[in-house]
């Protein structure tokens, strides 16, 4: 039961009914599990959304979050979503103030070799996009944040789907 | 029928099911519901006198009937006050359809006149909420609902009932659907998968010296008490059981050694700490029931095999090694195949089990006792009235609790005999459950005698029910337990607290106390009576059985007895107060075993002791 705590990513298909968010995250609130991030738009199919949430716990936690996750009955499928077989994505909207020509040709060197966009750019501040795994997201703000001073950050949640053939769909 | 409006749909699907009697109040939200009912001759309603006992009521019939309980109140506060009835219901798996108005549509999100959003207030505490904003989903919502709160973990499903929509004209033509289509929501029964484990389960069973049975509500829920016996007949094991599962298997039978836990009986405590194998049956594994879950089981060796309908009980307090999800009705005709094929062939294993030779003497050792002597006071000690209570119940009679002291009384003492004739509040512990419910079990069952067992602080939480039973001619017998104390909370403080008796006193400074419960139910128009002394108590509780109406028994009691033994709370299994107002060892039972059996089991056998009667304590002087 002591096991370490750990990051997963559980992928859900549910009704899009008014009020499923809340039972959602009222669960989570209500039995005291922590959500690093949730993400939640329409899924192919009509009068059904699809919710990404990243837990974090413990083994046994985690077996929890996804029973009761099942129990709620506007849910209709749950997964826990393992890394090895499912790819992830996470897009962030990062606002820098820029003081002088160099740091902003220092930024624009980084945002290229993160493979993001500058996306709005006045004389004081510059609006970055970077999209990719959690960890690169997490490195790209770190590195900006040693060159340049952030002034806001936006971030999307992760969003996931099985690798392959393997879905979380209505059969 | 014909179906014209919303209202329309709701009757029809209540007589359709036979949900038939309902308990509400009303109120302007619900009025065209209250107006669609009146002189039905084929719905009853229970008028209460407060929404939370309608929930209650309701909670009360399905306990004691097995079939939904249905309550019907307004918006605003007769929502709200439905809150803590559905939360009730939902901790203890019971099956209620309770449904509010709400105001009109275009109203809603106005912060309208008795608008709130119940919806959102009874999230927590349903299976499954829902606002039909829409007449046409109104038979779907209905349906699902019924289906929701009644199949696989029973619970309360609430649902959210705008003015408009409820006199609003349907559009399409079949407004019922024919069948329930929900994707999400599959209660599931029993697998192959099940069988299986079962094998496994039984594997370790017969293989255990010393098992024991843990029987839980779900036992009740499953109507599955008559397999449950005959399993325990066949492995013979030992039977404990939660508050919820009392009843479920008789108190009468042989290997049944009463109720676990934190008030639990010693012997049933000491059988679990000591089992190396536990079959735990439609239990959840609550901190009432396990004591500091480090030390669960007591035996870190000891085996644990959980069968429950819910897979997220499974694990969540208490890691399992076999663990089978299934109804228990189909997994113990399950159990009971596989006990049978390898009973009749030797070649399969033989039962190991030992101890349950030694269970007689365990219950001889520790019965009720008849303690016709006033305490120390000078009033009645509590026993004596669940001794005199014990000689009148009959099989069928319900026994319905509130809750605290006097609860755990009667779940110590009481003789039980069939399921759902025991109705307590286990998982919230509601004080002011008993009477409403007690209410809900007289209709569910009008034949049969309804015994409410209430302390003078639970019974004064929803004593305005006086009125209902009067008004609608409702038969129960009510037992008041009168210490003038909060007592639960007054024994607390005075084993963990040092007496400082906070805010539990509920009488005057100087002794006087009141109400007087007598003259309570005769401004009501029923009968009570008040009993002083212990050889009054069988007298007063023939009276209240022999009554035409409701009968109120109030029954001054020591006003600082104490229901023992008790664990410490946030200890183990084995270490508790007795009676003795110290922390005994759960030692003292080793010496009960035959002094071989003790050393076989590895425990230093000092002294054969012969323990007195708990309650002895009582008549001796404190010094």
């Amino acid at each position: 039961m002591t096991s370490e705590n750990q990051q997963v990513c559980i992928g859900m298909l549910v009704y899009d009914h008014p009020g499923v968010m809340m039972k959602v995250t009222g669960m989570f609130a209500r039995r005291g599990f922590n959500i690093s991030s949730i993400s939640v738009g329409h899924s192919e199919r009509p009068g059904f959304s699809r919710i990404t949430i990243m837990a974090e716990g413990d083994q046994a936690t985690i077996e929890q979050i996804i029973k009761q996750l099942h129990k709620l009955i506007d849910i209709v499928k749950v997964q826990h979503l393992e890394p090895s077989r499912t790819t992830m994505r996470e897009s962030a909207l990062v606002k820098v103030l820029v003081k002088d020509n160099n740091t902003r040709q220092e930024i624009m060197t980084l945002v290229d070799i993160y493979t993001g966009r500058v996306i709005d750019v006045t004389s004081k501040t510059m609006t970055l996009e970077i999209v990719g795994t959690q960890r690169k997201v997490d490195s790209f703000i770190e590195l900006i944040s040693e060159i340049a001073n952030i002034k806001e950050i936006a971030r999307s949640g992760v969003l996931a789907l099985y690798r392959g053939e393997e879905t979380i769909t209505l059969d | 029928m014909r179906i014209i409006i919303g209202t329309d749909i709701i009757v029809k699907l209540l007589k359709d099911t036979k949900n038939t009697t309902l308990f509400g109040y009303p109120g302007g939200a619900i009025m065209p519901f209250y107006d669609r009912i009146y002189g039905d001759a084929d719905i009853r309603l229970i008028l209460v006198r407060h929404e939370q006992s309608a929930g209650h009521a309701a909670d009360g019939f399905a306990r004691a009937s097995g079939r939904l309980g249905v309550c019907v109140t307004t918006s605003g506060p007769g929502a709200t006050n439905l809150v803590t009835a559905l939360a009730n219901a939902y901790y203890d798996s019971s099956p209620v359809l309770a449904f509010s108005g709400q105001v009109s549509t275009r109203l809603i999100g106005n912060d309208a006149f008795q608008e709130a959003d119940v919806v959102g207030c009874t999230m927590a505490v349903t299976k499954q909420n829902y606002q039909v904003k829409d007449v046409n989903n109104l038979g779907r919502v209905f349906k699902e609902a019924i289906y929701i709160a009644t199949t696989g973990r029973p619970g309360p499903v609430f649902i959210d009932l705008p003015r408009d929509v409820q006199g609003a004209e349907c559009t399409i033509p079949d407004p019922i659907p024919e069948k329930v289509e929900l994707a999400s929501y599959n209660p599931r029964v029993f697998s192959k998968g099940a069988a299986l484990q079962i094998k496994r389960a039984l594997d370790i069973l017969f293989k255990a010296q010393y098992p024991v049975i843990i029987a839980g509500g779900g036992v009740a829920l499953a109507n599955a008490s008559k397999e449950l016996e005959e399993v325990v007949n066949l492995l013979r094991i030992p039977v404990v059981y939660t508050l919820m599962g009392k009843g479920v298997i008789s108190d009468d039978h042989p290997y049944v050694l009463g109720m676990i836990g934190m008030h639990g009986r010693k012997r049933s405590n000491f059988a679990v700490s000591e089992a190396d194998a536990i079959l735990a049956l439609g239990t959840r594994f609550s901190d009432r029931i396990t004591g500091d879950l480090s030390q669960f089981p007591g035996q870190p060796s000891a085996k644990v095999i959980h069968v429950d309908i819910d897979t997220a009980e499974i694990g969540k307090n208490v890691p399992v090694d076999v663990p089978i999800v299934a109804d228990l009705k189909l997994a113990l005709q399950e159990f009971l195949e596989q006990v049978k094929r390898r009973l009749a062939d030797a070649k399969n294993g033989v039962l190991s089990s030992w101890w349950y030779k030694y269970i007689k003497e365990l219950k001889e050792s520790s019965g009720i006792p008849d303690a016709s002597r006033p305490g120390k006071t000078g009033r009645i000690i509590p026993e004596k009235i669940m001794f005199e209570l014990n000689k009148i119940l009959q099989t069928d009679d319900i026994v319905v609790t509130e809750v605290g002291q006097a609860q755990m009384y009667s779940a110590h003492y009481l003789n039980i005999r069939k399921p759902r004739t025991w109705i307590s509040s286990g998982g919230l512990g509601t004080m002011g459950f008993g009477f409403p419910a007690g209410i809900g079990a007289k209709v569910a069952k009008p034949d049969s005698q309804v015994w409410v067992v209430a302390g003078d602080g639970s019974f004064q939480m929803n004593l305005h029910e006086l009125a209902t039973v009067k008004q609608h001619d409702i038969k129960i017998n009510i037992i008041v337990v009168n210490n003038q104390y909060l007592g639960m909370v007054r024994q607390w403080q005075e084993l963990l607290h040092e007496k400082r008796y906070s805010y539990t006193c509920l009488g005057c400074k100087d002794g006087r106390y009141f109400p007087d419960f007598v003259k309570l139910a005769d401004a009501y128009g029923l009968e009570g009576v008040r009993v002083d002394k212990p050889e009054q108590v069988a007298g007063a509780l023939a009276q209240a059985s022999r009554s035409d109406g409701t009968f109120v028994v109030e029954i001054m009691v020591e006003p600082e007895s104490n229901i023992l033994p008790m664990l410490q709370p946030g200890g183990s299994l084995n270490t508790f107060y007795s009676r003795r107002r110290e922390q005994k060892s759960i030692y003292d039972w080793y010496c009960r075993l035959p002094r071989t059996e003790a050393e076989q089991r590895g425990y230093k056998v000092e002294r054969i002791k012969k323990e007195e009667d708990d309650v002895a304590v009582f008549f001796e002087d404190e010094s």
